[in-house]
């Protein structure tokens, strides 16, 4: 067992300004798998995935991580932000050596610096070891952000939306190296968020919904039972992939015209008589007359 | 040759002369006098203006130190100034040549006799005013900045230290050098006793008083600064689990840098401003005693140097902030860039 969320409920506010975000989440996360969640912008997706990086704590219920509770970050817990989140100051290799500094203060220096080289190689940015964020495309900003959180060898790899931002040649591209990269670190624990069915079931062993909110929860759970490795071409023509496809987009769309349906019936227009001024104001005289 | 032209005139603040390089590299002939004539010959018509108006204007008032100087009076005595200067020093020099041929006449006679060594004692021309000004505002400034980082630093960081803080400094902050005078001279003729230390007592009470109203600006905006430091970077300090002192070098300077800078440029100008009045009731030999000496002076060239005092003071100003602009450009990060 390695990543646990039980009857986990999180909402933002006070009073009246009170949203219920997420209600009852339960997931469960074996050792090895890759789990992607796909649901609509505005559904919570990176509060989950807060919680489960120790940046947020639970209202109710409980985070647990290898069967302990979840009580603030961990290097164990590894997490590629949707916005790269690179300190610009820095260059390529002083952003991955920041990290690595952190989860190795043993080793010397030459090994940390090795260390580092060897996962920038890996997301194919050595020519642009020295350079800073802002010299970088947002592809190349993702990559290093990616090859930051690899760098410190995470139990569990969390991902929140890390290809939304990127246009859509880069977004293929960049799958195929999370995927070639995941396999090649024995396939550490993964979890991906993201809007994109077909980038789910490309890259995970299973796909699970999360509703639209407020009060969102998770829906019924898609195996992916397409073999590795998986080709994104190929995959087009792949009647499982088709079939699978298919039913989560259609449940997803249930689920929209349900919440929709729900909420126009919540908005009734309040009752309204327009003031004219004109006419109050002349009867307001004629009762003084 | 024509980049490294561009890159001095934009950095030395002179983008006016940008075009001019351009024009001499034949590159869109019509479009570089366009830009000639906005960026040159505007302000020169401006500053024509100006002085039309102040040579007419200061001809309609008479003072009792004769008529208000104008334009031609006060560059008259800007070069007696510095003719005063060239003078001052040669008699500096000649006086050295004087004591060193004494000395080498004495040791010929007796390799052990006592050679004097006096220092040269004539009144601190306008220059060296100048520099001593520049001296005591870097003090003040220094002083200032080392007292407001660190404390805008841990406000930034703690709520409880900005509450504490925020009072005092907005009941502190808009006090006039005018009202510390009196108190920083008491305090630092008690604790400041001798009378031969490094510094003279009315450079070391101009400069605090300096830092006392300049501290202000940089310790808001390094206290801003750091409490509102990008969630991103501080989840990244979060998740990699970085020590405080690790997370306030690495983190949250570096994305403070450019507000500090800000601060700082405000606290240099604020101190510059500041310092003429202190120097003119420390009697701190910089401009402001200058200033003050010549209006006591009441001579008939008096006001006219006053003026010399006045347009010095504000291109000082000006290049002290556009140093400071500089500086900032060099530290700060593209922002769009997280």
């Amino acid at each position: 067992m390695s990543l646990e969320l039980i009857n986990v409920s999180k909402g933002f506010g006070e009073g009246k300004n009170r949203s219920e975000v997420l209600q009852n989440i339960n997931l469960k996360i074996e050792e090895g798998e890759f789990v992607a969640i796909v649901g609509f912008t505005g559904s919570g997706k990176t509060t989950m995935v807060k919680m489960m990086a120790g940046l947020l704590a639970p209202d109710a219920g409980q985070v647990l991580f290898n069967g302990r509770p979840v009580l603030g970050p961990s290097k164990e817990r590894g997490i590629v932000f949707q916005n790269y989140s690179l300190l610009p100051w820095f260059s390529v290799l002083q952003n991955v050596m920041l990290a690595v500094n952190e989860v190795y203060p043993d080793w010397s220096k030459s090994q940390r610096m090795e260390h580092a080289k060897k996962y920038i190689e890996m997301v194919n940015l050595t020519p642009a070891i020295n350079k800073r964020p802002s010299e970088l495309s947002g592809g190349m900003r993702q990559r290093v952000s990616l090859a930051r959180t690899l760098s410190m060898n995470p139990e569990l790899l969390l991902m929140d939306e890390p290809l939304s931002a990127l246009d859509a040649i880069t977004r293929g591209t960049l799958q195929e190296e999370i995927i070639n990269i995941w396999g090649a670190t024995n396939k550490t624990t993964a979890l991906i968020i993201t809007n994109d069915v077909d980038e789910g079931i490309l890259l995970a062993d299973r796909i699970i919904p999360l509703n639209p909110g407020p009060k969102a929860t998770l829906g019924p759970s898609f195996s992916i039972n397409i073999e590795r490795p998986r080709d994104k071409k190929a995959l087009n023509d792949n009647e499982d992939f088709i079939k699978t496809r298919n039913e989560i987009i259609e449940y997803l769309m249930d689920m929209s015209n349900e919440m929709s349906l729900g909420k126009s019936e919540k908005y009734l227009l309040p009752e309204i008589s327009p003031v004219m001024p004109g006419l109050s104001f002349r009867s307001t005289m004629s009762k003084v007359a | 040759m024509k980049a490294i032209a561009i890159r001095f005139f934009s950095a030395t603040g002179m983008k006016w002369g940008i075009p001019f390089v351009k024009l001499f590299s034949g590159e869109e002939v019509l479009e570089q006098f366009k830009s000639i004539a906005q960026t040159i010959l505007i302000p020169i018509l401006a500053i024509a203006l100006f002085l039309a108006a102040w040579s007419f204007g200061a001809r309609q008032i008479t003072t009792s130190l004769g008529q208000v100087p104008g334009p031609a009076m006060v560059w008259e005595q800007a070069q007696s100034l510095w003719q005063e200067h060239l003078v001052e020093k040669h008699k500096a020099s000649e006086f050295y040549a004087r004591q060193d041929a004494r000395n080498a006449k004495k040791l010929s006679a007796n390799p052990n006799a006592k050679t004097t060594d006096i220092k040269y004692t004539g009144k601190p021309t306008y220059i060296d005013q100048i520099f001593t000004s520049l001296k005591t505002v870097f003090m003040g400034f220094v002083i200032a900045s080392l007292i407001a980082l660190p404390i805008g630093v841990i406000c930034g960081l703690s709520k409880t230290m900005m509450k504490a803080f925020n009072p005092l400094i907005q009941i502190f902050k808009p006090v006039s050098p005018l009202a510390w005078l009196p108190i920083v001279t008491m305090v630092v003729s008690a604790v400041y006793v001798t009378n031969d230390g490094i510094f003279p007592k009315s450079f070391i009470i101009s400069a605090f008083t300096v830092s006392l109203c300049s501290l202000w600006a940089t310790l808001i905006n390094t206290a801003l600064g750091v409490s509102s430091v990008h969630t991103d970077y501080i989840n990244v300090a979060k998740v990699l689990q970085l020590s405080p002192l690790k997370k306030t070098f690495k983190v949250l300077l570096p994305a403070t840098l450019p507000l500090i800078f800000t601060g700082l440029r405000i606290s240099l100008s604020v101190g510059w401003m500041v310092l003429i009045a202190c120097e003119m009731l420390a009697q701190n030999p910089g401009l402001g005693k200058f200033v003050w000496d010549e209006f006591q002076n009441g001579s008939s060239q008096s006001l006219a140097r006053i003026m010399v005092a006045v347009f010095t003071i504000g291109i000082i100003g000006f290049i002290l902030d556009r140093i400071m602009v500089e500086l900032q450009k060099k530290v700060s990060f593209e922002k769009l860039a997280v």
